[in-house]
């Protein structure tokens, strides 16, 4: 399982990738193994104001339904509407074409609580 | 029934042109110059129905029951939906004539003997969960929990609470959740200790002035006991929030222990759970609603009063949230909870509970060896496991529960709850025998030894079951909702000819 190093993470197992004010958010490959195929993603609507660990949206799997949190606070953006016709790329790409939702920054909004790629590593080995 | 494995042409599949089981006479008024239906009613096309005789759609439907898992056919453990036999003098008694010719409509003078009843099985409840007053008007759990959730609404509005909160444990069922986003509530998950139990540390961090309503199941999905239920009644209070329980695990506690006294306000029944009425098949169903003395008036109208020997509807109280289905509910599901609990009487259901929390520790102590068990100890009336011990080729729950398919037994529940990995969730009930229950281990134990030596026969099972695996992902994925005819007649019009050009398609 790959966790690349240029990416945040959640202890909830999203992904985040940085770039300016835009935050990118998908799930890890730990997290699409875990989900097992995937075949609904409940994309958020384009504009909606979240907070820091609030509910975006819902991930639904053969096995569960599953929620996928706002890491940090900000407006979303942009959502990923492949996923809607092609449920599987989250299964088949999470880093890249699997991602779900972009978020537009909160300015000045407190960056906390993400992990680097070694230390959301570390809290897998208290899952396995 | 382990013979079955040749797949049922549907009604479709079986149809022949001009074969008829009942011939209609022509309507007399179809050569009316005023057509009894208007032309823009009428089909342009005929529809295409199958065509069968009387015989083929009573051999259709027979064949297809034989295929059925069923608590009259199989054991059932499956957890969490108390799957217990529903004795047949519940069907025999509640189907006698007065009261299949009974009808909602009639006056209550005339309706005195099911008035009666409703209200004795009222007073039943009561007693037994130790609260004020229930409405036997939900058709279902969830509509209970619907019902109950307008009553923590409208008691917060009220009393001009600004409450936006319900907690829910990680381990809760899904009908909590999305019950309260109905209401229109936002849901907070409240995490587990180590020991399975509502994290209280965790609980603490949730609460505050915005949250109306923590709800329960006692004992909870992992079948433990909340040992410290009446300090996270107290908790919840102190916010002022109301305390919600979910009566899918009340089996265990009949006789023994009230939700009421442990300070829950609200309380939902499953009767198709505890008090043997039947399971699903789209309903009819009955999830009577209770509440603590201060929420009596907001409760559906109406309630069955009495005023010395008579039985009357009470008029609606102000504060009510009015009905929540027509009439009182599903009076002949009623009835049947209600020949149930006095059969039994205080005794018997006090027996109830004790035995099935000795059946399923019975299970617990006997699968431990060969199971890992997430949250070990004593259980209640249910258990979850996880994967076998030795597991050498990575044997899934899935194929467990496959596999038990093939001896006979209906599989546990599985991958629920989702804070146990691989899970699967063991509720024998009390109405199982011992020799039932060994027959269940000892399968368990072929099916671990197989795990061993011969894992392709679990991955691939069942092997005797008209349809092996369904393709899960793309049932769900790429869902065929609508039949289509198929494309060319078939020239072998036996039944084997169809099934030759089934599996060709």
């Amino acid at each position: 399982m790959e966790f690349p190093h240029d990416l945040k993470y959640t202890s909830t197992h999203e992904w985040i990738r940085m770039d300016g004010n835009r935050a990118r958010v998908g799930v890890t490959s730990f997290a699409a193994q875990e989900l097992s195929d995937v075949v609904y993603v409940d994309l958020p609507e384009v504009g909606k104001e979240v907070q820091a660990g609030q509910e975006v949206s819902v991930v639904e799997s053969v096995k569960a339904a599953s929620s996928i949190y706002a890491p940090l606070a900000g407006r979303v953006a942009d959502v990923n509407t492949a996923l809607k016709s092609n449920p599987a790329l989250l299964n088949e790409s999470c880093y890249q074409e699997g991602w779900i939702f972009e978020l537009e920054l909160t300015p000045g909004a407190p960056a906390q609580g993400l992990l680097t790629s070694k230390e959301y590593l570390k809290t897998l080995e208290g899952e396995k | 029934m382990s013979h079955l494995t040749r797949e049922e042409p549907t009604l479709a599949e079986l149809s022949r042109p001009k074969k008829r089981a009942v011939k209609f006479p022509r309507a007399a008024c179809a050569k009316d110059s005023q057509p009894l239906i208007p032309a823009q009613y009428l089909r342009k096309t005929r529809p295409r129905l199958p065509e069968l005789s009387e015989l083929d759609v009573v051999r259709h439907f027979t064949r297809l029951s034989k295929l059925n898992f069923s608590i009259d056919t199989h054991f059932y453990p499956l957890g969490s939906c108390t799957m217990k036999y529903n004795p047949k003098r519940n069907d025999t008694l509640s189907t006698l004539q007065p009261f299949l010719w009974a009808h909602p409509a009639q006056p209550e003078e005339l309706s005195q003997g099911i008035l009666e009843i409703l209200y004795e099985l009222e007073q039943a409840l009561v007693e037994i969960c130790g609260v004020r007053r229930f409405s036997l008007q939900p058709a279902a759990g969830a509509q209970a929990e619907f019902t109950g959730l307008m009553i923590v609404r409208a008691w917060h509005r009220d009393h001009g609470n600004d409450k936006k909160i319900v907690l829910v444990p990680d381990t809760s069922h899904g009908t909590n959740p999305a019950s309260a986003a109905l209401v229109g509530y936002q849901v907070q998950t409240v995490k587990s200790d180590e020991r399975g139990l509502v994290d209280l540390g965790d609980l603490e961090s949730h609460l505050g002035p915005r949250v109306a309503c923590l709800m329960l199941t006692n004992p909870n999905t992992l079948g433990r006991f909340e040992v410290h239920i009446q300090k996270i009644a107290k908790m919840i209070h102190m916010v002022g929030g109301l305390l919600y329980y979910d009566g899918a695990n009340l089996n265990p506690l009949l006789g023994t222990a009230r939700p009421g006294d442990m300070g829950f306000d609200i309380v939902h029944l499953n009767l198709h759970k505890t008090f043997s009425t039947p399971h699903g098949g789209g309903g009819p169903g009955a999830g009577p609603i209770g509440v603590a003395d201060r929420l009596v008036p907001y409760l559906p109208a109406p309630l069955i009063g009495r005023d010395g020997g008579c039985y009357f509807l009470e008029p609606a109280h102000p504060k009510s949230i009015g009905r929540v289905h027509a009439f009182y509910g599903n009076a002949n599901i009623l009835i049947k909870a209600f020949i149930y609990i006095k059969t039994l009487g205080a005794e018997g259901l006090k027996r109830v509970g004790e035995a099935s929390v000795l059946n399923a520790n019975y299970l617990l102590t006997r699968l431990e060896k060969i199971f890992h068990v997430p949250y070990p100890g004593r259980c209640m009336h249910e258990f979850v496991v996880s994967t076998l011990k030795e597991n050498p080729h990575g044997i899934r729950t899935l194929d467990v529960a496959k596999r038990l398919l093939d001896f006979g037994f209906h599989s546990p529940t599985i991958y629920f709850p989702i804070n146990v990995k691989e899970a699967m969730m063991i509720e024998p009930t009390e109405t199982e025998s011992r020799e039932t229950l060994d027959h269940f281990v000892e399968t368990l134990e072929t099916i671990a030894d197989e795990a061993r030596h011969h894992p392709e026969r679990l991955r691939q099972s069942p092997h005797t079951l008209a349809v092996s695996r369904p393709d899960e992902v793309a049932a769900a994925r790429t869902p065929k909702l609508v039949w289509d005819e198929p494309p060319l007649a078939s020239p072998d019009k036996s039944p084997e000819g169809i099934l030759a050009l089934k599996s060709q398609r």
